[in-house]
C-alpha cells in the first residue's frame, strides 16, 4: 500500500464545475459538427438552421433542398444523437457497475448483458425478422439481467462476487447459444449483417432510436447519477456502507436492475459496443477523481462526447464502406486511454 | 445513560460465536475489548453496530435500542471504525472524509456548507487536516487510521466503535491514536475499541471487557481485569503484572504456561 508514495498530494486542479461546463459545451459542438461531417456538405448553421425548422415549424436554412434536409434531419441527425445517448447511457452504466461490485474491470454488460441480447438479436436476424431486433434484443438482456440476478440471489447475500461469478456463467451460456444459431443456421448475407450487429453498430440509427436509447438515458440515468451519494458509501467495501446508513442488499439489488436495464435498451439499438462503459468511467476517475458525485455526471458527457467522435469515424473513414462503431471505439480509446493512464501515472500508481 | 449490552448473540453454521454479551461500557469513557483470537471481539462490535444481524439480544444506549432503529438513524449515532478498510479507487482524504455524512443528508441531497464544515473539523479533531488533499493510498498507515477515525467522527456519532485500531502501526502511531480515541471521551463520545495489546489496554483503557469463546469472563476496570488469575486460564499462559514506574498504571509480562524459560527460549 506504499506504491506511489512518494507523491505528496494529488491537487484536484480543475474543479468539477468548470469540468462539467466545459463537458457540456463539448458535447453540443461535437453533435453540431458531427451532424456536418459526411458525403453531403452541410454548414454548421444549417445544421441549427434545420434543426429549429423542424422543432418549431420556422422557415428552414436557405438553399436546403429536401434531399439536403432529409439527410441533416431524417439520417445524421437521428444517428448522431443516438451515440450520444448510447455513449452517455454506456459510460455512466459501467461507472455504477464500477463502484456497486468495487471491480474496476465491471462494464455494464456485467450481468451477461450482451449475451442475452446478442442471442435475442441473432435469433431473429437468423429468422429474417430484422424489424423485431430491438425487442429481441431488449428481451435477451432482461432474461440475461433476471437469471443472472436469480443465480448470485439464490446463493445467498448478493455479494460483488457472486454477482460478477453469476453473470459470468449467464454470459458465457449466451455466447455459447450464439455461436450455435449462428454456426447452425446462418447464411452469407446474414453473417455480414449478424457480425455487424455483435461488434456493435450505430448504422440505421433512426428517431426512434433516439427515443430508445434517450429515453432510457433520461429515465434510469437520472435516477442513477442522482444516486452518487449511495454509491460512495460502497468506497470501503458493504461492511462500511452498512455502517454509514446505507441499506447494502436493497440498494444493490435496486442499482443493478436500474443498470440493466438502461443497458438493455442501449443494446437494443446499437449492439454491444466494448470499451465505451469499461474504460470510459477509468479516464475521467483519473481526471477528476473517484467520487461518484463528480465521476457520474462527468462520465456521462465524456462518454456522449466519444462515442459521437467514435460512430462519426465509423461512417466516414472508409467511405462508402462502413466499420462497425466498436472496432473504431477500441482503435480511438486504447491509445487515448493509455496516455492518460501515462499522464496521470503518479494517480494510476494511486489506484494500488 | 449509558451503553449497555444485553445478552447479545449470534451463531454461525451452529456455532455461537458471540454467546449471550451482557456488559455496560462506561458513557464518556475507553474501553477496551480484549480477548484471545476468536473471541468474538469483531463479531460483537458488528453486532452493536447493527452491520449484522444479532439473533437476539440488544445494545441499549441512552435509553434507546440501536438495534430497533433504522440503519441510517443508527447510523448518526454511532460510527464503526473497521479493521483495513480499503478503497479500490484513489479517492482523496476529504472525500473519504465526507462518506461520514452520509447517514445526515437525504440520499439524493449534495453536500452542504454544514457538511463540509462537520469535515473540516472532524479531520482537525483527528489531527488529519493537513492531509486534506491528499490520495488515501498515499498515506502512513498512522495517517490512514487518523483518517478513518475522522470519518467516523463525521458522522457525528455519541457511540464511536473501532476494531484494532491499531494493528499494523507503529508504537508512536499507536500511542497517538488511543491520545486521539482519549481526547474524543473527554468531550463524552463513547468509545469501544477491540485491542489485542494487552499492555496498551492497561495504560490507556478506563474500563475493560474481557472476551473468551464469545462470553464475557470479566469486565471492569483495567487492575480488576488484568489480574494474572483472569488472563492466565483465558490465554494459556503465565503472567506477571508490574507496575508503570511513573503511571502507576499495570504493565504486563507475559510467559509460557511451564514458567520462564519452560520452552527453553530464554537465555541462562
Amino acid at each position: 500500500m506504499t506504491g506511489g508514495s512518494s507523491v505528496p498530494a494529488a491537487p484536484r486542479a480543475v474543479p468539477a464545475g468548470l469540468l462539467a461546463g466545459i463537458g457540456v459545451v463539448a458535447l453540443a459542438l461535437s453533435v453540431t459538427v458531427a451532424v456536418t461531417i459526411g458525403p453531403a456538405d452541410i454548414a454548421v448553421t444549417d445544421v441549427w438552421r434545420t434543426a429549429w425548422h423542424h422543432v418549431t415549424g420556422a422557415p428552414g436554412a436557405p438553399g436546403m433542398d429536401a434531399l439536403r434536409d432529409g439527410i441533416v434531419w431524417q439520417l445524421r441527425f437521428p444517428r448522431v444523437l443516438t451515440a450520444a445517448a448510447v455513449g452517455a447511457g454506456l459510460a455512466l452504466a459501467g461507472a455504477v457497475m464500477q463502484g456497486l461490485t468495487r471491480n474496476p474491470l465491471a462494464d455494464p454488460y456485467l450481468l451477461g448483458l450482451s449475451g442475452g441480447a446478442s442471442l435475442g438479436a441473432v435469433a431473429v436476424l437468423v429468422l429474417g425478422a430484422a424489424v423485431l431486433l430491438p425487442v429481441a434484443a431488449f428481451a435477451g438482456a432482461v432474461l440475461a439481467l433476471a437469471a443472472a440476478l436469480g443465480l448470485a440471489g439464490s446463493l445467498g447475500r448478493i455479494t460483488p462476487a457472486r454477482t460478477i461469478l453469476a453473470g459470468l456463467a449467464v454470459g458465457h451460456l449466451a455466447a455459447a447459444g450464439t455461436s450455435f444459431v449462428i454456426f447452425w443456421s446462418a447464411t452469407g448475407d446474414s453473417y455480414r449483417e449478424i457480425l455487424a450487429w455483435l461488434m456493435g453498430s450505430l448504422a440505421g440509427a433512426t428517431w426512434g432510436s433516439v427515443a430508445i436509447a434517450g429515453g432510457a438515458l433520461v429515465a434510469l440515468g437520472t435516477l442513477l447519477t442522482l444516486s452518487g451519494r449511495t454509491l460512495d458509501a460502497f468506497a470501503f467495501g458493504d461492511t462500511a456502507a452498512s455502517a454509514l446508513g446505507v441499506e447494502v442488499d436493497r440498494t444493490r439489488w435496486a442499482l443493478l436492475t436500474v443498470v440493466a436495464l438502461l443497458t438493455g435498451a442501449l443494446v437494443a439499438v446499437s449492439g454491444s459496443i466494448g470499451f465505451v462503459g469499461l474504460i470510459l468511467p477509468h479516464a475521467v476517475r483519473l481526471v477528476a477523481g473517484a467520487a461518484h458525485r463528480r465521476l457520474l455526471p462527468l462520465s456521462a458527457l465524456a462518454g456522449a462526447t466519444f462515442l459521437v467522435w467514435a460512430d462519426t469515424a465509423a461512417r466516414t473513414l472508409f467511405e462508402p464502406r462502413e466499420l462497425p462503431v466498436g472496432i473504431v471505439t477500441a482503435f480511438l480509446g486504447a491509445p487515448a486511454f493509455a496516455l492518460l493512464l501515462w499522464r496521470h501515472r503518479s494517480r494510476a500508481g494511486a489506484l494500488g | 445513560m449509558s451503553l449497555r449490552l444485553e445478552d447479545l448473540s449470534w451463531s454461525v453454521d451452529g456455532r455461537l460465536v458471540v454467546d449471550g454479551v451482557d456488559c455496560t461500557p462506561p458513557t464518556g469513557a475507553l474501553t477496551g475489548l480484549l480477548g484471545p483470537n476468536g473471541a468474538g471481539k469483531s463479531t460483537l462490535l458488528r453486532l452493536v453496530a447493527g452491520v449484522v444481524r444479532a439473533d437476539r439480544g440488544g445494545a441499549v444506549l441512552d435509553g434507546e435500542d440501536l438495534l430497533a432503529l433504522r440503519r441510517r438513524e443508527r447510523a448518526r449515532r454511532l460510527a464503526l471504525v473497521e479493521q483495513e478498510a480499503v478503497a479500490e479507487v484513489p479517492l482523496t482524504v476529504r472525500d473519504a472524509v465526507l462518506l461520514g455524512r452520509t447517514p445526515h443528508g437525504g440520499p439524493w441531497a449534495g453536500t452542504s456548507r454544514h457538511d463540509l464544515e462537520v469535515v473540516d473539523a472532524a479531520l482537525a479533531e483527528a489531527g488529519a487536516g493537513e492531509l486534506a488533499d491528499r490520495v488515501l493510498g498515499t498515506l502512513s498507515g498512522g495517517e490512514r487510521q487518523r483518517v478513518h477515525v475522522a470519518r467516523a467522527l463525521a458522522q457525528e456519532p455519541r457511540l464511536l466503535l473501532l476494531d484494532e485500531p491499531t494493528n499494523h502501526l507503529d508504537v508512536h502511531a499507536q500511542l497517538d491514536l488511543l491520545h486521539l480515541l482519549r481526547g474524543l471521551t473527554q468531550r463524552g463520545v463513547t468509545v469501544v475499541a477491540a485491542l489485542h495489546d494487552l499492555n496498551l489496554a492497561a495504560s490507556s483503557c478506563d474500563h475493560v471487557v474481557l472476551l473468551a469463546r464469545g462470553r464475557v469472563v470479566a469486565a471492569g476496570g483495567v487492575r480488576d481485569v488484568l489480574t494474572p488469575a483472569v488472563l492466565e486460564p483465558v490465554y494459556g499462559v503465565r503472567c506477571h503484572v508490574l507496575e508503570h514506574p511513573v503511571t502507576g498504571r499495570p504493565v504486563l509480562t507475559f510467559d509460557p504456561l511451564g514458567g520462564p524459560g519452560a520452552h527453553g527460549a530464554v537465555a541462562r
